[in-house]
């Protein structure tokens, strides 16, 4: 998880975001129904939305049905235009690439095509669509997200055979959380193959936050392609500012601790100047070390105001609290400001907090 | 026994709120429960009004106020007619002067009490604690608010999706908002990086008070870990001093903290006055306990309260620079930093537009 990171995004990555921008063009528009389990409704939100747009005049096409149908899903599907699948029950690319429609809808995104299929996954089936100038829709549920699965399944006991890669879903144009009471979806339900309620409710909270961290990242690139700086971000972004001294490891771990109840990003600084002592530099690393450990993302930085330093970096990382160990100095009354009161009086767009400075450190 | 609160929260105006909440109300119906809209905002939304077709409507209530005749929701109406479930659109509003409430969201208390259930809706907005969050994404400063502990005591929250780019498409179409208004609202409120901002402020919101369900045993003030986080809020009359308190109370509920707020009263600067006052019934609004010290050293007086009252943290607004006349003087800041040595200081920024 730790790492150190450069401070801008570099140019290969720059260069990355413009050939996605000009792909992009050309590429059929993805949107994707996230929901948290079975039975939530996305489908039924999936085809409705079909339904409008080819209400509005839009050439709109189903690709792939899922499951039992319910009778409401069946009364839109109705009204819309379906391709049949193949055999066994990929679509039918062919027959799809053929059609042409300017939005092709596709259900159970996470299933496993049959042997012989083009492609062996739909969502690659998905990603040809898109590369053929077709927009596609389509409904996912978070147990089949390739990197959720360890966590779903310490929630359920239970993994889904099939899975679509994270990345998949960064692809996407659209995402739409589908979230409903936990009640509607138990109720009528077989319940043998149901999670529980407070399983569910965990499952919520897991689609609800991985939502909110792809448009996190999805705001960011937009931000920075327009070159707009965002005063004060959605997200908590607590920073460590580290020094030999400070109590290190107090302030780590409630920065953690914070972190994680924000479900926020925790990074950690220090402020290279000049050389150290030993015993400093040995105590420095072990900080540093301890950082990484606690999942922080370290950054080192170079400067010769450490003040100076620390703010235009708090700026740059949308910071909104920084941690800081008391200086040694304010131990007794002093007649000057230090770098404490330095930074409390420019920071004017995060919280500064102070630490005590534990002696036996 | 108590009413349960359902509430639909969504991220801007037009996400489908309303629609959602509406459609919740035809399926209890059909299921044999009894339903009434107490209160319903159509905004000329063709698909939205469709959907009250059959629910009974208790009609509103006219209000006079400054020679004008507003409707507001007839509470007492409603607790008449004692249905199982009412439904009340726009919790956050703000009833005009002279109803017996204030507040929207306390007439839907008063429902609640009577033992009736309540769908409601509401937007990320309007809660309390995302305010200046709120304003500094959007620069626009919302007025009706509701104190998040109220959403907090809702038995189910419903988060109402919809992207930017359909919502903008909405507003494209006219569905929103009248054109000249559906324009203007897209090139200020309602752009995609304000839309999108706001839309994932929403979901951590969601997804926060779903955890609150999860560990009820970790909220209110029990210790965590064997270490109980206590909030000590330092109030003046200061107008940074709100913001100060909003933002202290959204920490201490991620940190499932506890929340005191202090007001130190000098004896050159006599009795609490108006301001401060707003200030202090603002926080008890908020669920923070209030206390007023009179003492001549405000910083030391900070001090011995934070220890006698087991806090961790104290939140302060930054201090005024000194006069130039007082280069030796201490601000209160590092007066409080100094003396309250095993405390954590939170110096909050104003985070000026």
């Amino acid at each position: 998880m730790a790492r150190v990171n450069d401070r801008r995004p570099d140019p290969s990555e720059l260069l990355r975001r413009v050939q996605a921008a000009e792909r992009r063009e050309l590429r059929g528009r993805l949107k994707v129904f996230l929901g948290y389990a079975p039975r939530v409704g996305k489908s039924l939100r999936m085809f409705d939305e079909g339904r409008r747009r080819k209400v509005r005049g839009q050439d709109v096409v189903v690709g792939a049905v899922q499951g039992p149908v319910s009778p409401e899903i069946q009364s839109v599907l109705e009204r819309l235009e379906i391709t049949p699948q193949a055999e066994g029950g990929a679509i039918d690319l062919i027959a799809l690439f053929k059609r042409h429609p300017s939005v092709c809808l596709i259900d159970g995104l996470a299933q496993s095509n049959p042997p012989g299929s083009c492609n062996p996954q739909r969502w690659q089936d998905v990603r040809d669509l898109l590369d053929h100038g077709i927009g596609v829709i389509t409904a996912l549920n978070i147990q089949h997200i390739r990197e959720q699965q360890d966590e779903v399944e310490r929630i359920t006991g239970k993994r889904a055979a099939h899975s679509v890669p994270r990345d998949f879903l960064h692809e996407a144009d659209e995402i739409e959380v589908v979230d409903a009471p936990a009640e509607a979806l138990l109720e009528g339900a077989e319940v043998v193959n149901m999670p529980s309620a407070r399983q569910l409710l965990e499952l919520r909270e897991l689609a609800l936050l991985l939502a909110a961290d792809i448009i996190d990242r999805q705001l960011q690139e937009y931000l920075d392609e327009h070159g707009v700086v965002a005063r004060w971000g959605a997200q908590e972004r607590i920073l460590v500012g580290l020094t030999p001294r400070s109590s290190a490891v107090e302030m780590l771990h409630s920065g953690r601790r914070n972190a994680t109840r924000f479900h926020g990003a925790l990074l950690a600084a220090y402020v290279e100047q000049g050389e150290l002592n030993s015993a400093d530099r040995a105590r420095l690393d072990s900080n540093l070390a301890l950082a990484r450990e606690m999942g922080a993302e370290v950054h080192c930085l170079h400067a010769s105001d450490f003040v100076q330093a620390i703010l235009e970096f708090g700026r740059e990382q949308r910071i909104t609290q920084l941690f800081i160990g008391h200086s040694m100095r304010y131990g007794r009354k002093i007649p000057w400001r230090g770098p404490i009161d330095r930074l409390i009086d420019a920071a004017d767009e995060f919280d500064v907090r102070i630490f005590p400075h534990r002696e036996c450190e | 026994m108590k009413g349960k609160l359902k509430v639909y929260l969504g991220y801007a105006a037009g996400v489908g709120k309303t629609y959602r909440m509406l459609d919740e109300a035809q399926t209890l119906r059909q299921k044999g429960v009894d339903v009434v809209i107490g209160y319903f905002e159509p905004h000329g939304r063709k698909e939205t009004i469709a959907k009250i077709e059959g629910l009974e409507v208790v009609p509103r209530r006219p209000v006079g106020y400054a020679n004008t005749s507003f409707e507001e929701m007839d509470t007492d109406a409603i607790l008449r007619r004692k249905p199982q479930v009412a439904v009340v659109d726009e919790f956050a509003h703000t009833n005009v002067p002279g109803c017996e409430r204030a507040k929207r969201w306390q007439d839907v208390d008063a429902l609640l009490d009577a033992g009736i259930d309540v769908l409601t809706t509401v937007n990320v907005q309007h809660l309390e604690s995302l305010n200046d969050q709120v304003y500094d994404i959007t620069g626009v400063r919302v007025r009706e608010t509701v104190p998040d502990w109220v959403i907090d005591t809702a038995a189910e929250v419903v988060f109402v999706d919809l992207t930017p780019r359909a919502l903008r498409n909405r507003l494209e179409r006219g569905v929103v908002y009248a054109p000249d208004k559906a324009q203007k609202a897209m090139e200020n409120f309602f752009t995609e990086s304000n839309l999108s901002a706001l839309r994932e402020i929403a979901m951590r919101h969601a997804a926060h008070e779903l955890e609150e369900k999860l560990e009820p045993a970790l909220s209110a003030n029990a210790p965590v870990g064997g270490h109980q986080e206590r909030i000590l809020v330092c109030l003046t009359g200061r107008p940074t001093a709100a913001l100060l308190i909003r933002r202290a109370r959204r920490v201490a509920d991620y940190l499932q903290a506890g929340c005191l707020a202090l007001y130190v009263c000098t004896e050159t600067s006599g009795d609490v006055d108006e301001r401060v006052k707003r200030h202090m019934s603002f926080a008890r609004n908020l669920r923070i306990q209030t206390h007023v010290v009179k003492a001549r050293d405000i910083g030391a007086s900070i001090t011995e309260f934070a220890g006698k009252e087991d806090v961790t943290q104290i939140f302060m607004g930054r201090s005024a620079p000194l006069p130039w006349y007082k280069p030796f003087e201490e601000t209160l800041v590092q007066q409080v930093v100094r003396q309250a040595r095993n405390k954590q200081i939170t110096i909050v920024a104003e985070r000026r537009r």
